[in-house]
């Protein structure tokens, strides 16, 4: 026991020493959460729009005002010829174009029938169908404006008639920044603990200095556990200024319990720290740590749903989730702190990352060799 | 130039004696394209949803048929109250509720009138959102086929194209993304750690005392990466053709040729950096979190930048990998030449130089 307390004493002398390790820990992460979230914001707003109006009769005009009022597009040209549009596509200086074909009002009222064109550019295929989605449900309510001017509905519809209402449970107002911030949040703490916890060892590896350490009658947890427990202390403060950060600036309070938050992150740090160990322990220099984790770190984040759902992916990429940290606490996180979700909604995945950091931990004081 | 190019056989040598290194740098880009291509969609498929169905008549099994048979939607459970579905919500199971009235079938038939409620778990908006369209896309269905498809009066109907993507394939999107993200990776990071290991190994010392210009020294260190990412580029843009099958539109030339101007901006970012930095830890932080993060946010492949507030907008443009992307995407798959892309062309060019020279000015040949 008195072996570990001089072992946390030096970690921590060596952490609070070093400038550039404190701002990695401390500033970077508020930053980041500054500043992602407003970027990474999937709500289409501003779709540039270009017309071509072929018509210019009293209707094509009132679409396209009622299109522009939406305020989802932005009126880009309003020109008479498709090929100079597509020119501005082309240029990405549109994203879509809505053709009114000559006739329009005429055929609308005459054969109670028209038809519009759109053309959008799909190279980023949400963003097309989002904005493809958006101009047709403005259309739609266009149609039905149009159609009351005409006819007057009976009070009992002539036809069967199915109602939609649909309801948003756990954010009504459909805010992005409330599912971004949490999964933020997660990867957060897993960068800054699984790099440090890489580096650290491989670091005493390249200078030298693990040899006096090695020569010593420290045993191998004991070196293992002085390694973690700093940056797991460090971590739960990471947490802490996440989720201050997520109230003063994005107003979140989690509907769930804080216990429940920080006990889970507090499995998961272990998970996390245990691999960077892991990592050190076989890297025999810091740049090889370093791509090492920033690699497993990729796929980790890419594949654990923090912005494209997991239950669309294949199954083989939902398997390789299984064994993916990451996922799991970003789940966690989400319904802990949109829906409220305790622990009898979580225990299995408290479980599963509770065996991860037995294993992972395990698994690098076994590989840690005392030996040069 | 003979002191010159044994300097460049020994970093080849560097990089090829760490096999992990090199075996990383060279699987990176496959296995981002692997999981880009084939695991990540916007695509919302096979979401479990829950119903609650009091009605249980003819009508309602139908529809929840119609719902579970689509490939959007799988019926995961049948619950009988509101608390059920909340349940489910916070266990993750569902995404979705149904939930019929009483009497849904009878009101149909007798008043011509009834309604369905969807509850959808809006802690991921989108996902939300589409779930919400799709299922009304169903039941909307569901209803012409019972009013026999008469045709309302004064309909206007539209008629989509979807430009240069008909299938709505990620792949179009991300594959310039994937190519400026490991370039950028292999060439600052790579280039600014081992100039920086140099120095903390003391090795730079004796480079510096050597009668090599110091100059030529840093250009050696950037020449392997600059070949590596040139195998790099090839190894992509052939999995995307031949694996992902998008195809390349424009000319391979200038494709190519636009390609190694950004490394030359990610090399000369990596001098940058280097000539900063004083430990191999500070060098990579600074590329990670200067380099990486900023042409994740910002490039638009990821996020798209007309949704962002205008302060985020005015950084995206010193974001050399914005400007490389929209080359790309220019280029690759719209097909145009290079009189549409001059403009982002010349930006790089720029920032080639103006790196460059800031690199020198600040390259320090005495140590400390």
């Amino acid at each position: 026991m008195r072996t570990l307390k001089f072992l946390l004493q030096k970690e921590f002398r060596q952490i609070f020493r070093d400038p550039s390790i404190l701002r990695v820990i401390f500033i970077m992460p508020v930053i980041q959460l500054m500043i992602l979230p407003w970027a990474a914001d999937y709500e289409m707003k501003n779709i540039q729009l270009s017309v071509v109006d072929h018509d210019h009769s009293e209707y094509s005009r009132q679409l396209v005002n009622k299109i522009t009022a939406s305020g989802y597009f932005i009126l880009t040209e309003y020109d008479n010829s498709y090929s100079q549009s597509l020119r501005s596509v082309e240029h990405d200086k549109s994203d879509l174009i809505l053709e009114i074909p000559a006739q329009f009002e005429k055929s609308l009222v005459k054969e109670s029938e028209a038809t519009l064109f759109m053309a959008l550019n799909a190279i980023n295929g949400v963003k097309a169908t989002l904005g493809g989605t958006y101009l047709r449900s403005i259309i739609q309510n266009y149609n039905r404006e149009v159609r009351t001017e005409w006819i007057q509905f009976p009070r009992f519809s002539p036809e069967p008639n199915i109602e939609i209402a649909s309801s948003n449970w756990f954010n009504p107002l459909m805010n992005y920044k409330y599912f971004m911030v949490p999964g933020i949040l997660v990867i957060l703490l897993t960068m800054v603990g699984a790099n440090l916890a890489a580096i650290n060892i491989v670091k005493e590896k390249e200078i030298g200095t693990i040899e006096q350490i090695n020569v010593t009658p420290i045993k191998k947890h004991h070196f293992i556990l002085g390694k973690l427990i700093p940056f797991w202390l460090l971590g739960l403060v990471v947490l802490t200024l996440g989720l201050i950060i997520a109230r003063l600036v994005y107003g979140i309070i989690p509907a769930g319990s804080f216990f429940t938050i920080y006990a889970f992150a507090a499995v998961y740090l272990l998970a996390v720290l245990g691999l960077g160990l892991l990592i050190s322990t076989y890297a025999s220099n810091q740049q090889q740590a370093m791509l090492i984790s920033f690699f497993l770190m990729m796929i980790f984040i890419l594949l654990g749903g923090l912005y494209t759902s997991i239950d669309s992916m294949p199954a083989w990429a939902r398997t390789i989730t299984r064994a993916n940290p990451v996922a799991y606490f970003i789940e966690v996180m989400r319904r802990v702190i949109l829906k409220g979700s305790g622990f009898a909604d979580i225990w299995d995945q408290f479980a599963i990352v509770g065996g991860f950091a037995i294993l992972l931990n395990g698994w690098a004081v076994w590989s840690y060799r005392k030996r040069a | 130039m003979k002191q010159f190019l044994s300097f460049v056989k020994k970093e080849f040598h560097h990089i090829l004696r760490d096999r992990r290194t090199m075996f990383i740098l060279l699987g990176m880009p496959i296995v981002q394209i692997i999981i880009f291509g084939f695991a990540l969609t916007n695509e919302v498929k096979n979401a479990k949803i829950a119903v609650l169905d009091p009605s249980k008549d003819a009508a309602t099994v139908s529809l929840t048929g119609e719902l579970n048979a689509s490939k959007y939607f799988d019926v995961e459970e049948n619950v009988v109250s509101y608390d059920q579905i909340e349940s489910a919500f916070k266990k993750g199971r569902i995404k979705l509720a149904v939930v019929y009235p009483q009497h849904f079938g009878e009101d149909l038939e007798h008043l011509n009138q009834s309604a369905v409620q969807l509850i959808a778990d809006a802690s991921d908006p989108n996902v939300a959102s589409t779930l919400v369209s799709y299922a009304s896309a169903i039941i909307s269905d569901y209803q012409k086929r019972v009013t026999d498809e008469r045709k309302l009066p004064y309909t206007i109907k539209t008629e989509m194209r979807m430009l240069y993507n008909p299938q709505l394939k990620g792949a179009y999107n991300f594959v310039p993304g994937v190519m400026a993200m490991v370039l950028l990776l292999v060439c600052t990071m790579m280039t600014a750690i081992t100039i920086v290991k140099e120095k903390e190994l003391g090795t730079m010392e004796v480079m510096l005392v050597s009668p090599i210009q110091p100059l030529k020294i840093v250009i050696a260190k950037a020449i392997p990466y600059l070949i590596l990412s040139i195998v790099n580029i090839s190894s992509i843009l052939l999995l995307s053709v031949f694996v992902l099958e998008v195809p390349i539109n424009g000319s391979i030339p200038l494709l190519v040729a636009e390609s190694i101007l950004f490394t030359l901006v990610s090399l000369a970012l990596g001098l940058l950096i280097s000539s900063g930095a004083e430990s191999q830890q500070t060098a990579m932080f600074i590329s990670l979190v200067g380099m990486f993060l900023p042409t994740i946010m910002f490039s638009g492949f990821m996020f798209p930048i007309e949704n962002m507030p205008l302060p985020l907008r005015i950084i995206s443009n010193i974001v050399p990998a914005k400007w490389y992307y929209s080359i790309v995407k220019s280029v690759m798959i719209k097909g145009v030449g290079l009189g549409a892309v001059w403009k982002e062309t010349l930006i790089l060019a720029g920032m080639v130089v103006f790196f460059i020279s800031l690199a020198v000015k600040k390259f320090k040949i005495r140590l400390e």
